[in-house]
C-alpha cells in the first residue's frame, strides 16, 4: 500500500466521524474498525465474535457493500487511501455499528424457517439419501450463518419492510427439501403471503454479495414455482 | 453516500432490473396518451394527423426510439425474468441477460434504420 | 405487497403479451414506412374482427400487467401501501382498461365524421 494511513470514516447515528488509523499489510476491515476502538475512541460500538467467518456477527456496510468485515482485506476495497464503514442496512441501528437483528430473525420464524418434526424420539432416524435431487437442493442452502449480508444487499427489502427477505426465504427452501421436514404446507403458506417470495424482483443482490457464495435468488425462484404448483393442483 | 453505495453495489443482475423497472415505468406512463391519441384517429381525424406532423420532427423521432426500444427492452428483460423464475436455470442468467438487450437493441435499430431510411 | 395472486396475474398477463408485442413491433415498423395518417391506420383497423380481438386482448393484458407492476413502485419507491395502494392499482387497471378499450373500439367500430 503505498500510504501509511487509511482515511476511515465511520457512520455514527445522525453523524459520521473521521480516523486516520495506520496501515499494515493483510489487514481487515475489522481491524481497522478495532484500531479505532481501541486507540482512538473506546466508546465506538461494533459487534464480532470469531473473526473468521463462522459466526455471522461482524458484517456492516463497507463503501456501500455488505460484507463481513473479518474476511474484508482492506486493500480489496479501499479507494484512494478512503475507507467508509457503517452499520448493515434495512435494520434498525441501536448504536455506530450496532444493529437491531431481531426483524431479521422474526421473519426467519414467519417463513417458518423452524424445524417440523416428523418422529419422536423412540422412531429411528430418518434415512437420508444424499444423492436425491431435493436433498442436493437442500444441501445448497445450508451454509447460512444467518449474517444479514443478503438482507442488508436487497432493495427489495429496503422498499417494502414486510418482505421476508432472501435469507429466510432461503431457510423456507432449504426446509421445504428437506425429508426430514414435515412443514409442506404450512412453508408454502407462509412465503406466498403478502410479504413473501412473490415480491422479490430478482436483482440478484443477495447471490452477488453472499459471502458464503449461496444462492438466495434461485431458492425463492424455487418457493415462487412451488407455490404455484400448489394452488395450481388444488393447494396439495 | 448514498449515489455511491448504488455505484458500488451495482451488478449486472441489478442493472437488469433497473432497467426492466424504469422501461416499464415509462411505458405505463406512457399508455394514456398512446390511447388518448389513437382514439383520435376515429373522431377527429384531422387533429390526429397535426399530431403525426410532429413524428417529423427529430426530437420526436428520438423518442419514439426510446419508447419502441423500452418496449423491447422490457419484453425480452421479461421473458428473462420468466425463464429465470419458472425455469430452473442457476449460472446462465447474465448471458440470458446479455442476450435480451441485444436483442432489443437488434429491434430498434431496425425500427431506426426503417424510420430514418 | 403481492402476494401468490397477484404475482401470477403479473406473469400471466406477461406471458399473453410475448406475442402481442411482437406483432405490435412488427406492425408499428411496417405502419411508419411512407408515414402515418389517420385515414391509413383506419384503413387497416375499421370493421376487422381480427384486428379488435388483438388489440383487445392486449389492452386487456397490459392494463392487468401495468397496474400491479405500478403498484410494486408506489410501495417500494412512493411508499404507498394498505388501501390507498389497492385503490391505485384498480384506478390504474379500470383507468387504461377503459381508455384502451375505447380507443380500440374507435378504430375498428367507431364511425369516422
Amino acid at each position: 500500500m503505498s500510504t501509511d494511513t487509511i482515511r476511515l470514516t465511520i457512520d455514527r447515528g445522525s453523524e459520521t466521524q473521521a480516523f486516520d488509523v495506520p496501515a499494515y499489510e493483510s489487514q481487515t476491515v475489522l481491524d481497522v474498525v478495532s484500531w479505532v476502538q481501541q486507540n482512538a475512541d473506546p466508546s465506538l460500538a461494533y459487534r464480532f465474535a470469531c473473526r473468521v467467518g463462522m459466526c455471522g456477527s461482524c458484517a456492516m456496510m463497507v463503501n456501500g457493500v455488505p460484507r463481513w468485515t473479518c474476511r474484508t482485506h482492506v486493500s480489496k476495497v479501499v479507494e484512494d487511501g478512503a475507507l467508509h464503514v457503517g452499520p448493515l442496512r434495512n435494520l434498525p441501528v441501536i448504536r455506530d455499528l450496532v444493529v437491531d437483528m431481531d426483524p431479521f430473525f422474526d421473519k426467519w420464524i414467519a417463513a417458518e424457517g423452524v424445524h417440523h418434526g416428523t418422529r419422536t424420539r423412540d422412531d429411528e432416524i430418518a434415512p437420508v439419501d444424499e444423492t436425491s435431487p431435493a436433498r442436493v437442493e437442500a444441501n445448497s442452502g445450508i451454509e447460512c450463518i444467518n449474517c444479514s449480508v443478503c438482507y442488508a444487499a436487497c432493495d427489495t427489502v429496503a422498499g417494502n419492510p414486510d418482505y421476508l427477505g432472501p435469507a429466510p426465504l432461503l431457510r423456507a427452501w432449504t426446509l421445504l427439501n428437506d425429508a426430514k421436514d414435515a412443514g409442506r404446507v404450512a412453508i408454502l403458506d407462509a412465503v406466498s403471503g403478502s410479504g413473501g417470495c412473490h415480491n422479490c424482483h430478482s436483482m440478484g443482490s443477495c447471490t452477488a454479495y453472499c459471502p458464503n457464495e449461496l444462492d438466495p435468488m434461485s431458492a425463492i425462484a424455487g418457493l415462487k414455482r412451488e407455490t404455484m404448483k400448489h394452488a395450481l393442483r388444488g393447494r396439495r | 453516500m448514498t449515489m455511491v453505495a448504488y455505484k458500488n453495489r451495482a451488478h449486472p443482475l441489478w442493472l437488469a432490473y433497473i432497467v426492466h423497472r424504469l422501461s416499464g415505468l415509462f411505458l405505463a406512463l406512457f399508455l394514456p396518451l398512446h390511447f388518448w391519441v389513437l382514439a383520435m384517429a376515429a373522431s377527429e381525424p384531422g387533429r390526429l394527423d397535426g399530431f403525426l406532423r410532429f413524428t417529423e420532427y427529430g426530437i420526436v423521432k428520438a423518442a419514439e426510439f426510446g419508447l419502441v426500444f423500452g418496449l423491447a427492452i422490457h419484453m425480452f428483460g421479461g421473458l428473462r425474468l420468466l425463464a429465470l423464475e419458472w425455469l430452473p436455470w442457476s449460472a446462465p442468467q447474465k448471458t440470458l441477460a446479455a442476450a435480451a438487450a441485444s436483442a432489443s437493441f437488434l429491434i430498434a435499430a431496425l425500427f431506426l434504420m426503417r424510420a430514418f431510411g | 405487497m403481492i402476494g401468490l395472486r397477484l404475482y401470477m396475474a403479473q406473469r400471466i398477463s406477461a406471458l399473453l403479451m410475448a406475442p402481442f408485442v411482437l406483432g405490435h413491433l412488427a406492425v408499428m415498423i411496417y405502419a411508419i414506412q411512407g408515414g402515418l395518417s389517420a385515414a391509413e391506420i383506419l384503413g387497416r383497423t375499421q370493421g376487422s374482427v381480427l384486428w379488435f380481438a388483438f388489440y383487445g386482448l392486449f389492452t386487456v393484458a397490459v392494463s392487468v400487467h401495468a397496474a400491479i407492476g405500478l403498484r410494486a413502485i408506489a410501495h417500494e419507491w412512493g411508499g404507498v401501501s394498505g388501501r390507498a395502494l389497492d385503490v391505485l392499482m384498480w384506478v390504474v387497471g379500470l383507468g387504461l382498461l377503459w381508455l384502451g378499450g375505447s380507443a380500440v373500439w374507435a378504430v375498428t367500430y367507431g364511425v369516422a365524421p
